[in-house]
């Protein structure tokens, strides 16, 4: 049987050369400027230290903006980078024939991983006090004025087995377990990934269905957990149901796009020729279908909050909303994850073409890292967060950081795994 | 409409033999009235170059008239006609609209969709079909060539052409209307 597929290059590498590198290293250059930048403004706006010591509790501290930030993008750039690895296990769980050729690059970004857990952890150590009012003995203790019963009551959940107030095993426990595991099944991955492309036939591709079904279970409860334990726990008091999944479609949001651009740029650059309009087409169907799915439970959970109108609820949106500082940035985000990937994306024209997916993509990417800035800013710095060049710089700081890491990664391994069964299936893919 | 039409028809047995024969028959500038086959033909739609369908647009207004009726009929009543206090909110509460506005924009989608389909493939509960040959559904595709429409080429012309793109019969088919 003639395969039609063979007529292209299989055996395609990356090539992550110097111009790439050198425009990665110029917007990172940017980024620290403008983390530089905003730093320096950020120790001699010394007026809201006395601000936040006016308000009661503790005094603010410029670095808890620098530390807020380093969070936000901790956060946000480990969710991309476990969503690669997670569509790559949807794609090989579901048996998908479509995607074959781009399953390499949904796992690059695994690549980020590794440096994901350190930067995590070490930065938990070091900042974990600043960023968490779960990490403050007093509230354990019920001689102290500042005793907080709700909090002792979820205080096993960071600090058992130890007394509570003292330091948080099982949180950490759990931090380490999880990118243990997210790291271990990247591994594993792409260790198959490599055999198969030296040996060839299907048995790797069986192996890697095994491994990706149980990759997805644990990613379903881990996902949840590291919201819960990531950014829900920063407003300690308060709960919500849908959180995991809510954070989850947040990441899974920015990782399709990210996974997108990085496909139209390596196809740009002349990679993929096997990859055509109609596989662009379904990437473009996922981030349209999950904007909206991303939508359909920020709205829940806004509109169930809203309409009981419980104090303990209600609060984490009084504080944005009713915001100088945070409450425009609801809308913002609303129109930048919703409104406008929703009416641009709608036509079957606009996910076949590049330049539409580009553009939403972009807007996406920077549309998440905003949601993830109101999860975390205004129950870190209240009043003293904002958009500044301290945001923005960081941003590009983690964003080119993460390009340099992925797109290296990208280039170790072969672009197409040339012996996937079903890469003939993919190349006769028509929508 | 009240007249007699006549139909040449190629019956084929094979699919591929099928596809090349639509290409075929295309370029030899015979218009082909429809393809009948018993399952999906991949590509077939290509093949005879049909337009996107433009039923998406239909969905989209219907969708649209969902939205606004709904709104429409939440504020009036809400507002209007017999405002009640709930949860002691304002009485145009918009975000408790938007649940029912979401679903009265997917049943008008979907109903209006549907209608739309029915009436552009003529798909009345009285329509009478116009059945080529009854083994379109069992085993045989069949081109059918509305002779009216391809008047330019004579009937003979239209047959051979048929006959050498592989089709193992060529047969007459009338309708009276």
């Amino acid at each position: 049987m003639a395969h039609e597929v063979q007529n292209f290059n299989l055996d395609q590498k990356f090539d992550f050369n110097a111009g790439i590198k050198k425009s990665i290293m110029t917007v990172l250059l940017i980024g620290t400027a403008l983390l530089v930048v905003g730093v320096v403004l950020a120790m001699m706006g010394g007026g809201h230290a006395e601000e936040g010591a006016e308000a009661g509790g503790h005094a603010f501290h410029w670095y808890q903006r620098l530390f807020a930030n380093v969070w936000i993008n901790n956060v946000y750039f480990t969710g991309i980078a476990i969503v690669g690895v997670f569509f790559f296990a949807i794609q090989y769980a579901a048996q998908a024939g479509w995607s074959a050729p781009i399953t390499r690059v949904m796992l690059a970004f695994g690549n980020w991983l590794p440096i994901a857990a350190i930067l995590m952890i070490a930065s938990f150590f070091v900042m974990g006090h600043d960023l968490f009012h779960w990490w403050h003995a007093e509230l354990f203790d019920k001689a102290s004025s500042e005793y907080d019963a709700i909090i002792d009551g979820k205080g096993a959940f960071f600090y058992w087995p130890m007394e509570k107030g003292t330091f948080p095993v099982f949180y950490i426990a759990r931090m380490i377990i999880f990118f243990g595991f997210w790291v271990f099944f990247f591994t594993k991955f792409k260790k198959i990934a490599a055999a198969e492309d030296q040996l060839g036939g299907t048995s790797h591709w069986f192996k890697m269905r095994s491994w990706s079904a149980y990759f997805l279970v644990f990613f379903a409860v881990s996902s949840s957990v590291s919201a819960w334990d990531w950014v829900m726990s920063i407003d300690t008091h308060w709960f919500s149901t849908l959180f995991g999944w809510y954070v989850f479609s947040s990441w899974f949001v920015a990782g399709l796009s990210a996974i997108t651009l990085l496909v139209i740029f390596l196809k740009g650059k002349g990679y993929l020729e096997m990859v055509n309009e109609n596989h662009v087409h379904d990437l473009g169907k996922f981030v349209f279908g999950f904007s909206i799915f991303w939508t359909y439970l920020w709205f829940s959970q806004f509109l169930l909050i809203y309409y009981a109108n419980i104090p303990e609820e209600s609060v984490y949106f009084i504080e944005r909303l009713s915001s100088d500082v945070y409450g425009g940035f609801i809308f913002v985000n609303i129109a930048m994850n919703f409104v406008l990937p929703f009416l641009v994306l709608m036509t079957r024209d606009a996910k076949r073409h590049g330049i539409f997916l580009k553009l939403v993509c972009t807007l996406l990417i920077v549309g998440h890292w905003v949601d993830f800035f109101l999860m975390v800013q205004p129950g870190t710095l209240g009043h003293n967060g904002g958009i500044g060049f301290m945001e923005i710089g960081m941003f590009l700081v983690y964003g080119s950081a993460v390009a340099l890491v992925v797109l290296g990664g990208l280039a170790k391994g072969n672009l197409i795994p040339k012996n996937h069964p079903m890469l003939e299936e993919s190349y006769h893919h028509h929508i | 409409m009240e007249r007699d039409t006549h139909f040449v028809l190629g019956v084929y047995e094979d699919e591929d033999v099928l596809m090349n024969a639509v290409k075929e028959v295309r370029s030899s500038g015979v218009k082909i009235h429809e393809v009948y086959s018993p399952y999906p033909v991949h590509g077939l739609e290509h093949a005879l170059g049909y337009k996107r369908s433009r039923l998406p647009i239909a969905a989209f207004l219907f969708g649209m008239l969902g939205t606004s009726l709904a709104l429409t009929m939440q504020f009036y009543m809400m507002k209007f006609d017999w405002p009640m206090i709930i949860g002691g909110k304002d009485f145009a509460a918009f975000p408790d609209f938007i649940p029912v506005s979401f679903e009265m924009t997917v049943l008008l989608a979907a109903f209006g969709m549907v209608g739309v389909f029915m009436v552009s493939s003529n798909l009345k509960p009285w329509a009478q079909p116009r059945i080529f040959d009854v083994r379109i559904t069992d085993d045989k595709h069949v081109m059918a060539i509305d002779l009216a429409v391809n008047s330019g080429m004579g009937e003979e012309k239209i047959k051979e052409i048929l006959a050498s793109s592989g089709a193992t019969e060529v047969n007459n088919k009338s309708f009276d209307e």
